[in-house]
């Protein structure tokens, strides 16, 4: 078992002394391997449940667990993502990618031959001495997943990381991204909005309500390609699929 | 696309020189306000060396280029010019360099510290407020006719925008940025290190530069209210002899001390800020 979530409930408190619970009594599991994605609407804990499987803070109730072992701290099995590529801008691009790899203790060689490995499994090569505004923002979310995968997490949260591309840059990341974290054999969770985007990118889908956010749904996506996107995203189904979360998620009651 | 296009240029050409090269146009932009610059300061310099004897302004009022120019050069000859700009241009330099060092300091432990940022900030507010000249005689008083007050006067003006800028700036720091250094188990002063104090550097260099501009204010008023060197005291030394040009050499001297500072500033910033995106021009 990659990830566990036990009953988890998270409340915060508030300025205004009402507090506020984010999530409530959510449980799932993600076994190694599994690619899962999160969607629900805004607001509904989905980034919560990422902020506290990278153990950034503790489950009011209930426990996390990450390779069997409670989240009780930041810790070196969970790399994280967010839409912002967070690239130091003072730093050139592999040392970037070795940042992550700087506060382990790793020798400055090692460090340097992993960065450029993880640099080339992004398809960034040559791009090494270039600084982050020198590059797009689609090589910058590439240059992020590769410092990501250079600290070789157990598994990788990504929180909306393709929602600040343009259509196309975002169709052909999802393809890269889906391809090497395949390659790696990384266990993944994908926090998104996007309900296309879930379904073609994952194994596994979970449905959050609104807050204070539960699963109301859990979805096997039984499709090919998931290394593939471009290739999932024209078989029939796909629409099937998506129509079952737009369900799930009521958004033609909320539209009406 | 615009993805395959950038990787294309990129592996083009190396960074460097395409960060260097400045289209024709705006070069030739360049030149032409360059032009208007010196063209500019050739009419100043000629509407003074001949406006005021047109005017008949008597020396004592308007000295005109040349009357300026030979009394730098008895200045230099009889007065000990070369001491006093020096010494001038020392404490400008040791005042802003200790002052700037505290201001930051302060700053950093501040900016860590929500706690005694809270506890310190209305008094940080009212010493930032008070006219930090007025204290020079106050501290002639404590100090004596020294190089002392001078010092003082000019480490107190430079000390707080350079505060101020690095405290700002330690608050806006990215919260995800730090996240993402405590998820990479980075200890408290590696997240300082590699995390705020580069994120705040272009602020403290905004702060820098703007405490250059003010160190020579400090030393100059420290220098014309007590003591007998520096360019501060020629100004009151020439005031009292009612000697207009002295002051004005004076007053230029101590402009290329500040000028001097600042450009160096300036050129350092350029440099530790290589990675900012730069507007063209």
């Amino acid at each position: 078992m990659a990830l566990e979530f036990r009953s988890v409930t998270k409340v915060f408190p508030t300025n205004s002394g009402a507090p506020l619970t984010a999530v409530s009594d959510v449980s799932f599991r993600v076994n190694e391997g599994e690619f899962v994605s999160v969607v629900g609407p805004s607001g509904c804990g989905k980034s919560t449940i990422l902020s506290m499987t990278a153990g950034l803070y503790q489950p009011s109730e209930g426990e996390v667990l990450v390779s069997e072992e409670r989240v009780d701290g930041p810790n070196a099995h969970v790399g994280f993502m967010l839409q912002k590529d967070l690239l130091l801008p003072w730093r050139n691009i592999i040392s970037n990618i070795e940042f992550g790899l700087e506060s382990r203790g790793v020798p400055k060689a090692e460090r340097h031959a992993r960065a450029m490995a993880e640099l080339k499994h992004c398809h960034l090569d040559g791009f090494d001495r270039q600084y982050p505004y020198q590059l797009s923002g689609g090589m910058r979310q590439r240059a992020a997943l590769a410092r990501t995968l250079a600290i070789d997490p157990e598994i990788i949260l990504l929180d909306e990381p393709f929602s600040a591309l343009d259509a196309q840059t975002k169709l052909l990341l999802q393809n890269s991204f889906a391809k090497t974290i395949a390659e790696a054999g990384k266990t993944t969770l994908l926090i998104t909005h996007d309900l296309a985007e879930a379904v073609l990118m994952s194994d596994r889908i979970l449905v959050l309500s609104e807050r204070p956010g539960t699963i109301v749904a859990e979805i096997e996506v039984d499709l090919p390609h998931r290394e593939e996107p471009i290739k999932r995203r024209v078989l029939p189904e796909v629409g099937e699929y998506a129509a079952q979360l737009f369900k799930h998620l009521k958004l033609e009651e909320k539209a009406a | 696309m615009t993805d395959a296009t950038a990787t294309q240029a990129g592996a083009n050409a190396p960074a460097a020189t395409r960060k260097r090269t400045i289209p024709g146009g705006l070069r030739m932009d360049r030149l032409n306000t360059t032009v208007a610059s010196l063209g500019l300061l050739a009419l100043v310099l000629l509407a003074w060396q001949y406006l005021p004897t047109a005017l008949d302004v008597p020396k004592y009022i308007i000295p005109t280029l040349s009357d300026c120019l030979s009394e730098l050069k008895r200045m230099w000859l009889y007065e000990g010019l070369t001491a006093h700009t020096l010494s001038t241009a020392l404490y400008t330099l040791l005042g802003f360099l200790i002052g700037s060092l505290l201001g930051a300091t302060l700053g950093y432990l501040l900016g860590m510290s929500a706690f005694w940022e809270k506890v310190l900030s209305p008094y940080i507010l009212a010493l930032q407020i008070a006219p930090k000249v007025a204290f020079a005689p106050l501290f002639i008083m404590w100090f004596g006719y020294n190089s002392v007050p001078k010092l003082l006067v000019t480490v107190l003006i430079v000390f707080f925008p350079v505060l101020v800028n690095v405290l700002q700036a330690m608050r806006t720091v990215d919260r995800d940025l730090i996240n993402l250094a405590r998820a990479y188990n980075l200890s408290r002063l590696g997240v300082f290190r590699k995390i705020e104090m580069p994120s705040t550097l272009p602020n403290l260099m905004a702060g820098l530069r703007i405490a250059s501009t003010l160190a020579v204010i400090g030393v100059t008023v420290g220098e014309l209210v007590g003591g007998n060197t520096g360019l501060g005291y020629l100004i009151s030394y020439g005031g009292g002899q009612a000697n207009a040009a002295m002051v004005f050499n004076a007053i230029v001297l101590l402009t290329v001390i500040g000028f001097v500072l600042y450009s160096a500033l300036v050129r350092i910033e350029n440099r530790i800020l290589h990675y900012l995106p730069k507007a063209h021009g």
